[in-house]
């Protein structure tokens, strides 16, 4: 197991470990409640988390470990079109500008904790509130996983063989997860994302002067995928709405989530979510920077077995050992912040919206907290076994129709707050067909995000989610109109 | 009315053929890059100008 592993990057990742767990356990005296078994306490972390302290936690659970691994390889391999994420990440904060304020101070003023609870109390309805919860928590289990990945690789990168460190790893996680709740991810937040600072800014900094500048980068980009016929540091004609459509549809999804909603709603106000959607848009210029990554691989020659190992070999390469296990552990406790809010959100989600209206009602704060407890260390456990007894691909195909899954839930989430329109029926009626026809298009396309649509002039390419958005918004809006024509509709309506 | 000002990042952002070009450079950078980048400062400038007006109305 330690056969490969460089002692002076090993050292560094081992102390910087050990720290971070420490703050994980230490983190339930941080900001002391009188007593963390409450949901408000263990899930939301009191909801007073001000203005810094949310551009860390929801920027440490929006810009994962996975995204700092797979959006550099994705750009290694493909060019241009992995910078999808970059417009998708800057669009994604007017939308956060506008909308999560009014669902903080919905959620706020009634003591809501997730999704599902915003939508029973605006529609009544049970079955909605059950269909986004379920959503909610379908969708993030992968998305745990992919930490894992990304937690993988880093270690993998440090030398260490078999599957021993990172169970211990998600351990640990579990554990103090368990004993702190949003407060552990929320202080370890901090030591992650410096760590992630150092290390890009390092990067960015460095490995031009190395390279010979960023012209000589792109240069180099540019040759590689000519030589290997496919790729390139433009867009293809073909790829300009695919493009376009992945970063809308991505940035509608994103805030989706039930990890990056636990991160909204533990928020002390409107204003500290407002100042974080001028803050947060720092993590996109690292994003975008990080993303060059992938270039600077091709200028480094690097000859890879897999492009998630650009951004290792790229460290292995051209800094000292000590600095590559510096980012190896950066990258590794940076897959903790995200895995644990996720598991959080799905915690809470189960917790609030599966146990408390179908399993005992009349359960107290208290005994929502444990079960709440019990529930994430039991997401957690799950995503490992997926992570460990089956292929890679089925968690990335699975975070794939998460994220179609996950956007079929903003019109019941997002609409109520402006209109009083729509009914539970018509939304939920919308939320069924987008997700079955948005799965099975992208089923029957072989499990790809994109859809081919010929609009007369050749097929047009548009990321699935989107189009199964449409078509969820088109459904409600039609079963809508049809119930308001039903005279015993109109009758209820005024009887209430 | 100054809301409207948080639609011009989309509007920006989607016009991809726009910016799939190379020319002009700047530091190196092709034009599909620097000027993506060039809407995350931007972006983050047009909110602080809405959020100066809501914080004032509210």
């Amino acid at each position: 197991m330690l056969a490969n592993v460089d002692s002076a990057a090993f050292a560094v990742f081992l102390v910087l470990f050990i720290l971070v767990t420490g703050m994980g356990f230490v983190a339930a005296r941080w900001r002391k409640p009188e007593t963390l078994a409450h949901l408000d306490e263990w899930g939301l972390g009191g909801r007073r988390f001000g203005t810094w302290i949310t551009w860390f936690l929801v920027g440490g659970d929006f810009y994962t470990a996975y995204t700092v691994i797979a959006v550099p390889a994705l750009v290694y391999a493909v060019g241009a079109y992995g910078f999808f994420a970059l417009p998708y990440t800057i669009i994604v904060y007017p939308f956060v500008f506008a909308v999560m304020p009014v669902l903080w101070k919905v959620a706020k003023e009634r003591g809501y904790v997730t999704a599902g609870d915003v939508v029973r109390g605006a529609y009544g309805s049970r079955a909605l509130e059950l269909a986004v919860a379920a959503t909610g928590v379908l969708a993030t289990m992968p998305y745990i996983a992919l930490q894992l990945i990304g937690m993988e690789v880093a270690i993998k990168a440090l030398g260490l063989s078999g599957e021993v460190p990172l169970v211990l790893a998600f351990l640990v996680l579990a554990l103090y997860t368990y004993s702190s709740g949003l407060r552990a991810p929320a202080l370890i937040a901090f030591v992650k994302d410096i760590m992630i600072y150092i290390v890009v800014i390092a990067a960015i900094a460095i490995v031009p002067s190395k390279l010979g500048g960023y012209g000589a980068i792109f240069t180099a980009a540019d040759a590689a995928f000519a030589a290997k016929g496919s790729g390139g540091i433009l867009l293809s004609p073909a790829q300009i709405v695919p493009y376009a459509s992945l970063a809308l549809g991505s940035a509608l999804a994103a805030f989706m989530y039930p990890h990056t909603l636990t991160g909204i709603f533990a928020s002390s106000g409107g204003n500290t979510i407002r100042k974080n959607a001028m803050l947060l848009p720092a993590y996109t210029l690292l994003l975008g920077l990080l993303a060059l990554l992938g270039y600077m691989g091709h200028a480094a020659g690097l000859k890879l077995a897999s492009n998630n190992d650009v951004v290792p070999e790229l460290f292995k390469t051209l800094f000292p050992s000590w600095f590559a296990g510096f980012a190896f552990a950066a990258i590794a406790i940076g897959a903790l912040v995200p895995a644990a809010v996720m598991s959080i959100g799905a915690a809470n989600l189960f917790t609030r919206n599966f146990w408390k209206v179908w399993v005992d009602p009349k359960v107290t704060p208290a005994g929502e907290a444990k079960v709440a407890k019990i529930t994430s260390m039991l997401v957690k456990v799950g995503a490992l076994l997926a992570i460990l007894l089956m292929p890679t691909q089925f968690a990335l195909d699975l975070q794939l129709l998460g994220g179609l899954w996950i956007l079929q839930t903003l019109p019941a989430l997002v609409f109520g707050l402006y209109l009083n329109w729509f009914s539970s029926r018509a939304l939920l009626a919308g939320w069924a067909v987008g997700l079955a026809g948005g799965s099975w298009l992208a089923w029957s396309d072989g499990l790809k995000p994109l859809h081919g649509i010929d609009f007369g002039a050749g097929k047009v390419a548009i990321y699935t989610g989107v189009l199964a958005l449409a078509l969820n918004i088109v459904v409600a809006v039609v079963v809508n109109l049809v119930l308001k024509g039903l005279p015993q509709a109109r009758l209820s309506r005024e009887a209430a | 009315m100054i809301r409207l000002l948080l639609l011009l990042p989309f509007i920006g952002l989607m016009i991809v053929p726009f910016y799939n070009v190379r020319e002009p450079y700047l530091f190196g950078f092709p034009f599909f890059y620097w000027y993506q980048l060039a809407w995350v400062p931007l972006t983050s400038l047009i909110t602080w100008i809405v959020y100066r007006s809501v914080r004032r109305a509210g």
